[in-house]
């Protein structure tokens, strides 16, 4: 018997069989669990944007979560010109299909950030942001915008909620990141991330983006107090990150054409 | 080998002969999910699964495999196993998925599972082999949980995501020590058990490789 299943042909068969019982398996766990896998991870990124927005209650299940984003409008802006765009024009026909992080790294669907001006380290950004905006009685009370950057070790994902003014942040959180815990990882901190409730992004000009982390705390007589969060403590360049992405993203090259005109009321 | 018992097989590992501190095994992954005793909890199911049903598979099919393509079967067979777990983890532990990431993915070359069926599911019926593959998977899990407790508690002050000591961060007392969450202090308390299971199995302690001969002083006059 060992001679026999030496041979080249019983090797070539064995091999053969195997692959193919073996590929069944996978590829039918893989089809009968992905409705499961997919209903996941739409659910993660609504519960991301909801916690930004500060409108995630703890224990929410599922089909709350569903509920509560429904009341979210899906656009497309163009992060230029500050229009909110077709999603023909991107190719899709869902607004919630569109993949901004994919789109930035296609050429012909996002602009290079020249050195001096990327403050958030993160080289290349697409022409096309989603972002995501509430309104009760017709009026935009919410919007929730997509940032990234780099921090110390990665680049870190989150969402940026505004009230309608377009200048007071309601709430701020990553969902993706990998500095260090207890350390740069107290971003995730909500304590932390409560400090942002209420800041205002943009001075008396409405234009530059003002937002400063600083070392030691916000004290309620400091100056501009209206724009300090407190820095993370042990975490100095993770805290230089986010103040950095925030304040690129809320300014002219990220999202601050789009939210003058919605202060304006032009979109 | 062949006439070991089913409680052997299965028990042996645990203690005696256990994969992460006897035949320093599977380090790589008790050093990335041991943060937590909620991921380790799932990491430690995953693999038990797959050394188990790999075991199992292997030996099912011991007699066809030739042996120029062992190895290769064996990895086709543990890497289909893990990439079912995989999925099943994404399909309905999602959040715990996303935090063992890649190292779910890695069981594919943790050295337990394709020793395990290298070793013994080559050459041991199925249902040992099964009970084998529980055995060791157990065994891992054992000094996971073991490293996991410490690093949960003492790092972030907390057991399965539930605050026992609150953190000052959170307003709390404790100040919680950040070496812990970090890979290195695995390494250590990996160390520690191990010294604390040879001290009391000192069965398990290797020969020296070499004996240091006397010293002896040689007068030039």
């Amino acid at each position: 018997m060992a001679k026999a299943k030496e041979t080249v042909s019983r090797t070539l068969m064995v091999a053969l069989v195997l692959s193919i019982a073996f590929s069944v398996v996978v590829s039918t766990a893989a089809v009968m669990l992905r409705p499961a896998q997919v209903k996941n991870q739409n659910l993660d990124i609504r519960s991301n944007i909801l916690a930004a927005a500060g409108m995630l209650e703890e224990g929410a299940t599922a089909d709350e979560i569903e509920q509560t984003f429904s009341r979210f409008d899906v656009r497309l802006v163009d992060l230029d010109s500050g229009e909110y765009v077709d999603p023909e024009t991107v190719g899709v026909e869902d607004p919630m299909k569109y993949d901004m992080y994919k789109a930035a790294s296609d050429p012909s669907m996002s602009t290079d950030i020249p050195a001096s001006e990327d403050k958030a380290g993160i080289k290349r950004r697409p022409n096309v942001a989603k972002i995501y905006t509430l309104s009760e009685n017709g009026e935009l009370v919410r919007v929730v915008l997509p940032i990234h950057g780099y921090g110390l070790w990665s680049t870190l994902y989150g969402f940026v909620s505004l009230e309608g003014d377009a200048n007071t942040i309601e709430g701020l959180g990553f969902y993706d990141h990998a500095e260090t815990p207890g350390l740069g990882g107290e971003v995730d901190n909500p304590r932390w991330k409560s400090q942002w409730v209420g800041k205002e992004v943009y001075g008396d000009e409405l234009e530059e983006p003002q937002i400063r982390l600083v070392k030691g705390g916000v004290s309620s007589g400091a100056s501009d107090k209206e724009h300090k969060v407190d820095a993370l403590s042990g975490a100095t360049l993770t805290s230089r990150g986010v103040e950095q992405l925030v304040n690129y993203w809320l300014g002219d090259r990220g999202f601050a054409p789009y939210l003058k005109k919605l202060r304006e009321g032009e979109v | 080998m062949a006439d070991a018992s089913a409680k052997q097989v299965l028990f042996e590992p645990i203690f005696s002969n256990n994969p992460i501190a006897l035949q320093i095994l599977g380090i790589c992954s008790a050093l990335a999910v041991t943060t937590s005793m909620n991921v380790t909890l799932v990491m430690c199911m995953a693999v038990i699964a797959v050394t188990a049903f790999s075991n199992l598979a292997v030996s099912l099919v011991r007699t066809q495999i030739p042996g120029s393509i062992r190895i290769i079967v064996q990895m086709t067979i543990i890497a289909s196993l893990v990439i079912v777990v995989d999925q099943i983890l994404k399909a309905y532990a999602y959040e715990i998925s996303k935090q063992l990431s890649v190292f779910v993915g890695l069981i594919i070359t943790n050295c337990i599972v394709m020793g395990r069926a290298e070793g013994f599911a080559m050459k041991n019926g199925p249902w040992l082999s099964f009970l084998d593959g529980i055995g060791n998977g157990l065994g891992y899990s054992v000094l996971l949980i073991f490293v996991a407790f410490f690093r949960e508690l003492l790092g972030a002050g907390s057991l399965f995501g539930v605050s026992l000591m609150p953190v000052v961060n959170e307003g709390g007392w404790y100040i919680p020590n950040g070496l812990l969450l970090l890979p290195p202090s695995a390494f250590f308390i990996i160390g520690l058990t191990i010294w604390g299971l040879r001290t009391w199995k000192p069965e398990q302690v290797e020969e020296p490789d070499f004996k240091m001969s006397r010293h002896t002083v040689k007068e030039a006059f």
